[in-house]
């Protein structure tokens, strides 16, 4: 469990941030200019806050009233940055090697096991500038790794890439998580990355922390504008792989006792999923829909009606323990006058999976 | 007119490469140091630094040399403390005119060695830190060998520039055959002579030659170097 309690003004610039993250993936959310860097810099000891205290488990890493700063060598923190920023004298197996033939680090986790993992084995003796923007982030990744972490930062790793080549990198993030359970921070301004790696989200608004909580909740929740609103706006469910049918080739998903259908084969069966819904996706009906073309019906409880300025009004509704979005327009929520509390039908036109 | 050079001419020679190399061995190491504060730290008194490390390349030869008399001559505040410390005395001493000329061609060491740490930025140090290796290790590890080109570019420029050097030399340390009498001021020397005509020529061509093979050098090896650190020039 990471706690931190911090804050710091430069220049004209404050910065407050408290959180405390607990395993898995936390993401660090905000627009360029948020103060995400400067937060995290001093999270990894790269700067110093000017007040607070960080806290990593039971070690205490900075804390102003009792000056302790551990500095950045012994905080044990795995450093992802926006550019790779590998070594160009060294080759890539000195580079991925560094932190042990320089530091003496031992790795928990094996080079072999690590270069298998992120696809860089071809590579170990090649030099780095040779390599393509997506191999150099592996490396980089898989070198900060190897430097034995008990957390890894990564500092908008995927912002200097193309698109296709952070479609390269995000199974990749994916497959660590699962793999080796190494606490992440995550810091982007890619709502999308965010939707599809994180477990925890902080938001970061001008230096300061306006939410945070778990993903799917930070995403629902109509009073974050800067996550709930915006034309791709919508709800993450996690689901369950029930089962592949071969004959209509559509994959079975289990979400909170009811079914999703999704096209193609996207899985073994009960893998864990990430299911993305679009609020403008979903539409409602009172009652159960006769003969529809639309494969994924649920039915879901309304939890609240939010009526915006414009044409349009934001319905939160409840499937079990989880959430699920509906933009509709405020005159068909007046023609079916829905309430909160009612029982409806979702229809939901089009789903994308995550993970 | 003889091509061969005379026994006096080949001991001024020798002697210019005695002097520019301990004058490099002398100034290399400070230039360095001082070229990575220059280039990474903010300090108070930063651009009062970085002007009197330049000062020898404006300031009146004489002038410097004529400080290096009153601060490093055996009555000198400096001198005195070498000679009590260490035996080393400068004044009249070809390891004066080595100090003489390291001063006068530190400027152009500093200059590619300071360029060379502001393009390797601080981004590499910030990752080897995170890494685990101290900032001692990260600079002898990553830092410095990054800047090789510009540190070998500088020591070349500033070999040429301690070879030639003639200003403050011959102020601080005069023309004391086979002790002091450098390249450039046998060459003088010659020119005052009635029959110095030849010679003067033959230490003319050789010290042309010296400056253009430094400079072809310094290109060359700071292109090889970079390139094979995967540096900027790809």
């Amino acid at each position: 469990m990471i706690d931190v309690d911090v804050s710091s003004r430069v220049g004209d610039f404050a910065l407050s941030a408290r959180f405390v993250m607990s395993g898995g993936i936390t993401a660090i959310f905000g627009r360029s200019g948020a103060g995400k860097s400067s937060l995290i810099r001093m999270i990894t000891g790269l700067s110093a806050p000017d007040s607070g205290r960080i806290v990593f488990g039971e070690r205490v890493v900075f804390d102003r009233a009792v000056s302790i700063n551990v500095p950045v060598q012994q905080r044990g923190v795995g450093m992802v940055f926006q550019e790779p920023r590998l070594f160009p004298h060294m080759n890539v197996e000195r580079n991925l090697l560094y932190s042990q033939w320089a530091a003496g680090r031992k790795s928990v986790i094996g080079l072999g096991e690590i270069a298998d993992l992120l696809g860089i084995a071809h590579l170990f003796k090649r030099r780095t500038h040779g390599l393509s923007g997506g191999e150099k982030q592996r490396v980089a990744i898989g070198r900060a790794l190897l430097s034995n972490p008990q957390l890894l930062v990564l500092d908008e790793p995927l912002a200097s890439l193309d698109a296709s080549r952070k479609a390269e990198i995000l199974p990749y993030l994916l497959k660590l998580k699962t793999e080796f359970g190494i606490p992440m921070l995550y810091v982007s301004h890619s709502i999308g990355e965010i939707e599809q790696l994180a477990d925890t989200l902080v938001l970061l608004e001008a230096g300061t922390v306006v939410a945070h909580g778990p993903i799917a909740q930070m995403l629902s929740d109509l009073e974050l504008p800067q996550l709930a609103s915006g034309p791709d706006a919508g709800s993450l469910l996690f689901a369950t792989l029930n089962q592949y049918d071969e004959q209509w080739q559509i994959t079975e998903f289990g979400l909170e006792g009811q079914t999703l259908r999704l096209p193609g084969q996207l899985g073994k069966k009960g893998q864990d999923a990430r299911i993305r819904i679009r609020a403008k996706d979903v539409a409602l009906a009172c009652k159960a829909p006769g003969e529809t073309s639309v494969r994924n019906v649920i039915s879901v409880v309304i939890e609240s009606i939010t009526e915006t300025s414009g044409p349009y009004a934001e319905v939160s509704c409840r499937v079990g323990e989880q959430y699920l979005r509906a933009r509709l327009t405020r005159h068909s929520v007046h023609e079916l006058q829905l309430t909160a509390g009612q029982l409806v039908f979702a229809l939901i036109k089009s789903v994308a999976l995550d993970q | 007119m003889s091509f061969y050079l005379t026994d006096a001419e080949w001991a001024a020679i020798q002697l210019s490469l005695q002097v520019a190399s301990l004058a490099i061995a002398i100034a290399l190491p400070p230039a360095v140091l001082l070229g990575y504060a220059l280039a990474r730290w903010k300090f108070s008194g930063h651009t009062l630094v970085s002007a009197l490390v330049h000062l020898p390349i404006v300031l009146p030869p004489v002038v410097t040399g004529y400080v290096l008399l009153v601060l490093f001559g055996r009555q000198g505040m400096l001198g005195s403390f070498f000679e009590d410390a260490f035996g080393l005395v400068f004044s009249f001493r070809w390891t004066g005119a080595a100090l003489a000329a390291g001063v006068m061609a530190f400027p152009l060491i500093i200059r590619p060695v300071k360029l060379s740490f502001e393009l390797s930025g601080a981004q590499l140090e910030e990752a080897a830190h995170s890494l685990g290796t101290s900032r001692f290790k990260t600079f002898l590890l990553i830092t410095l060998p990054l800047a090789l080109p510009g540190i070998l570019s500088g020591a070349i420029l500033g070999f040429a520039k301690a070879m030639g050097e003639f200003g403050a030399t011959i102020t601080f340390v005069s023309n004391i055959p086979g002790e002091t009498r450098t390249l450039s001021l046998a060459l003088y020397t010659e020119m005052q002579s009635l029959s110095g005509d030849a010679g003067a020529i033959r230490l003319t061509v050789i010290a042309i030659a010296v400056s253009i093979v430094a400079l072809v050098f310094s290109e060359v090896i700071s292109r090889r170097l970079s390139r094979m650190l995967g540096g900027q020039h790809d």
